[in-house]
Parts: C-alpha cells; sequence; structure tokens
C-alpha cells in the first residue's frame, strides 16, 4: 500500500478509537485535501451517517458562536458527545485569517466529549470551507452525537449549508428587518428552525411574530403540499415546495430558550428519519459527488498531457476566436480520448 | 492542492485583562497570511494545551503581562509535551524580563519576543522555524 495509504489507516482507525490528536491531524489534512485525507475518506465513510449534522448560521454577531456553546452545554447534559466545525473567513487578499470562534466556547478543556475546530473559509463562497462537509463525516466517524457546522456570518444567498446539515438553523437577531425581509427568497427559505437570538432585547417577540406570520402562512398551494394536503399521487404534491420552520426565541447568553431549541432539533431529526428529509439527504449526495466530479476534470485538465492543448483553447477564448461554449465541448471530448480513468 | 496557510494559536494565560497587545498581533499575523486562531482572556494551560491539539496548529504563541510568565508558561509547553504536541512551536510575548529568557528556553519556549518587536520580525521566525506540512 502506498504511504499516504498506511498513513491514512492508521490516522482514520486510531480517530475512530477516540485517539484526539489522530483526529485533529486528520481534520487537517482534510483541509488540506491531501492524498491521506482521500484515502481516510473513503474508508471512514460506510460506518458514517450516524451524527446529526446541524448547521448554524446567520449574520455576523447574530450569536452564532455563544448559542453554539450554549448548545454545547445542553448537549454535554444530556450525556452526548457534541463536535463543532466554526467556519471563519479567510482573507481575499493575503489568505489569512482570524479564527475567533473558540473565544465563546472555552469552558469545555478537560471534557472529552466536545470537540472544537475552527476552519478558514479558504477562498470558498457560500458560507462554509469546501472542505466542510468532509471534515463532518470524520467527526461523524470518530462518534459524535452531534456535528455543529457553524458558518461564516452570511448575508441573503448563503444557503450552502443546508445542503451540508440534515437540519438547518437560522438565527436572526431583533429588529433586524421588518415584514418584507422576512418573505424575500434566500437564507429563511432553507431554515428548518428559525431562532430569534438575543431574546431579552426589546424587539424579539415581535420579530418572531412578524416571522412566523410570514413564514408559517398557508396562502400558496405548494405550502399546502407540504402540509399533506394533496394525495401523494396528486401532481401538486410532488411540485418543489417551502419549508415551514419553526420559530424559536432564545438569549444564548443566558441559556434561556436552549432546552427548547435542543428539544426542536430532536424533533427535526426524527422527523427526517421517518423520510421527510430522504430528497435532502439524495440531494447532499449530489453536491459531495459533483464537487469532487468537477474538481478531478480540473485536475485533469492541469494535468501534464492536456495541460498545453487545454491552454490553446483557453487562449482562443480569451482572444474571442472561440466561444466557451465550444471550448468547453472540446475539453471533455479531449478528455474521453485515450485517457483511461486515473 | 495548494499550500497549506501556517497555522497559529494567539492565546493569552493567566489572569491580567489586557488583550489589546494579542489582538494586534493576531490580526498582524491575519494580513501576513497565516491562519489565527484567537482563544481570549483568561486562559488555563489546560484551555491552551486542549485548543492547540483540537486546531492542530504549527505555533502557540502566549501573550503574557501579569508577571505569572515562570509558573505558566513552562505549564503550557508541558501539558503540550504530555498531549504529543512536541513538535508545535511556542513563542512568548509581552512583558518578560531578559533575566528568564534563558529558564523559559529550557521549560521549551522556542522564542521570546519583547516590547518592541515587529509584527513583520515575528512572522518572519515563524516562516523560518515551522515543521514542512506532511502530505
Amino acid at each position: 500500500m502506498s504511504p499516504a495509504g498506511t498513513r491514512a489507516e492508521e490516522l482514520a482507525d486510531a480517530a475512530v478509537a477516540g485517539d484526539r490528536r489522530a483526529l485533529a491531524r486528520l481534520l487537517t489534512a482534510v483541509e488540506n485535501r491531501t492524498p491521506t485525507a482521500e484515502a481516510a475518506l473513503r474508508r471512514l465513510y460506510p460506518g458514517t451517517g450516524r451524527a446529526h449534522l446541524v448547521g448554524i448560521t446567520g449574520a455576523p454577531g447574530a450569536g452564532k458562536s455563544t448559542l453554539v456553546a450554549a448548545l454545547i452545554a445542553e448537549v454535554r447534559a444530556a450525556g452526548r458527545a457534541v463536535a463543532v466545525v466554526a467556519v471563519d473567513p479567510s482573507s481575499p487578499i493575503t489568505g489569512g485569517a482570524l479564527l475567533g470562534d473558540r473565544v465563546r466556547m472555552q469552558a469545555y478543556a478537560s471534557d472529552d466529549g466536545v470537540f472544537i475546530r475552527s476552519m478558514a473559509s479558504r477562498g470558498h463562497a457560500g458560507g462554509l470551507a469546501a472542505t466542510s462537509t468532509s471534515a463532518a463525516t470524520v467527526l461523524d466517524a470518530a462518534g459524535f452525537d452531534l456535528v455543529l457546522l457553524e458558518t461564516v456570518g452570511t448575508g441573503q444567498s448563503e444557503v450552502e449549508v443546508a445542503a451540508a446539515a440534515d437540519t438547518t438553523v437560522v438565527l436572526e437577531a431583533p429588529e433586524m428587518g421588518d415584514e418584507v425581509q422576512a418573505i424575500k427568497a434566500g437564507l429563511l427559505e432553507v431554515a428548518d428552525i428559525v431562532v430569534v437570538n438575543k431574546g431579552d432585547r426589546p424587539g424579539a417577540q415581535r420579530t418572531a411574530a412578524q416571522l412566523r406570520a410570514m413564514l408559517t402562512s398557508t396562502v400558496s398551494p405548494r405550502v399546502a403540499a407540504a402540509d399533506g394536503a394533496f394525495a401523494p399521487g396528486d401532481e401538486r404534491a410532488a411540485r418543489p415546495r417551502p419549508k415551514r420552520p419553526e420559530v424559536l426565541i432564545t438569549t444564548a447568553s443566558t441559556g434561556e430558550g436552549v432546552p427548547a431549541l435542543l428539544a426542536a432539533l430532536d424533533r427535526h431529526r426524527s422527523a427526517g428519519r421517518e423520510g421527510l428529509a430522504g430528497g435532502a439527504r439524495l440531494a447532499r449526495a449530489e453536491a459531495q459527488v459533483l464537487a469532487i466530479v468537477s474538481e478531478r476534470l480540473r485536475d485533469r485538465f492541469h494535468g501534464a498531457a492536456v495541460a498545453p492543448a487545454t491552454e490553446a483553447t483557453l487562449l482562443a477564448v480569451a482572444e474571442h476566436r472561440l466561444d466557451p461554449y465550444t471550448a468547453a465541448d472540446q475539453l471533455l471530448a479531449s478528455l474521453t480520448g485515450g485517457h483511461p480513468a486515473n | 492542492m495548494s499550500e497549506r496557510p501556517i497555522k497559529i494559536l494567539i492565546a493569552k494565560p493567566g489572569l491580567d485583562g489586557h488583550d489589546r497587545g494579542a489582538k494586534v498581533l493576531a490580526r498582524g499575523l491575519r494580513d501576513e497570511g497565516f491562519e489565527v486562531v484567537y482563544t481570549g482572556l483568561r486562559q488555563t494551560p489546560e484551555m491552551i494545551a486542549t485548543a492547540a491539539l483540537q486546531e492542530d496548529v504549527d505555533v502557540v504563541g502566549l501573550s503574557i503581562l501579569s508577571g505569572a510568565h515562570m509558573t505558566l508558561l513552562p505549564k503550557v509547553t508541558r501539558l503540550l509535551r504530555e498531549r504529543g504536541l512536541d513538535d508545535v512551536l511556542v513563542t512568548a510575548g509581552g512583558i518578560i524580563p531578559d533575566d528568564d529568557i534563558p529558564a523559559l528556553e529550557e521549560a521549551g519556549v522556542a522564542a521570546v519576543f519583547g516590547p518592541g518587536t515587529t509584527i513583520a520580525e515575528v512572522a518572519a521566525y515563524i516562516r523560518s522555524h515551522v515543521r514542512p506540512p506532511e502530505a
């Protein structure tokens, strides 16, 4: 076996057996997309799918890290093991990053049931790092019951976390917007649970009431479909339909409302297990596999054998001698001729 | 596969509440292209060792102004060694008298940066002393 393969086996087996140092090293390999990481993920994947992956997203300063810290306390009190992947943005200019989410999660230094890992987004747009899903897979394999994926502070359209997580929590702060904000397409649409945090601030109740009114109304037939109003065979039941998120209020800094949030997470999980979220799992698999396919394609176009041809094609597009669609078809055709897999 | 940025933990052990220096350093190192994990004030050696292990950092930078460096810094290096993190580069900054530096080096602190050290100097030291990443 290759050195990377042997190293991967050792790291993967040690991480699964509870070796936290090995787990941390494996996560580094995953972030760096090394051959070791790929071999380890191949080995670990069949044993995963047990953990509940929960995405936590929302605007900068809404209280994501504080809520994660409060959730850790609640999950530990219930005797379950919890891991956190906390993503902060990388600088588009220097590639550096300041990862500050641990500041709020310090209380568990000697608790083996808690594992916190910060990740820089490394240029990936969408709220997560490109490797966050793989990191969650590794933590799942290491036996954590709950894996919390905390995104960078998001705006309106960083919805990627919804594809990565079983349950997506969107955090709102009081008075962040009116009812029109609540009915815009995007982030709020992918929420399974909406949390209005900073519940001790004035306006929290009103914000929650507005969100409830706007997100859970049953005005459209598609929403009615989500309620099961149409028979399974009915064409209207098969259309894409909006979620009907629960709206909760928390005060993460005091823990107020956090037990109710954990209960809501558990309820969403059981509902998913009963098949409601089967489509979501398939969508996640598709996103994961297609991301790898596109990465592999890119590698092959840059590979020694094809790089000059690729470059010539790109140059032709740059000089407007060739249109990009024809160029793409040519590149794809060049791959299928005479290049065996791998 | 792109080159991995060096990952640094900046922590403040002990009880002094002055973290402006640590924050300025963390931000400066970010601008130098490092991935900096900032953990904030009042860290116990336990917390620092756990964070270094979970984050798999290459460097632990400790900022201390309280005068307790002779107690706290050797404790951090000992905990790091006990957890198998002997290849992590440990540096310190803050108010540390020159006379104490040999003993700290003996305890495993690789470098002590006093007042007046520039961020560029710290960055250059880190770049030339960190272990190469594994495949």
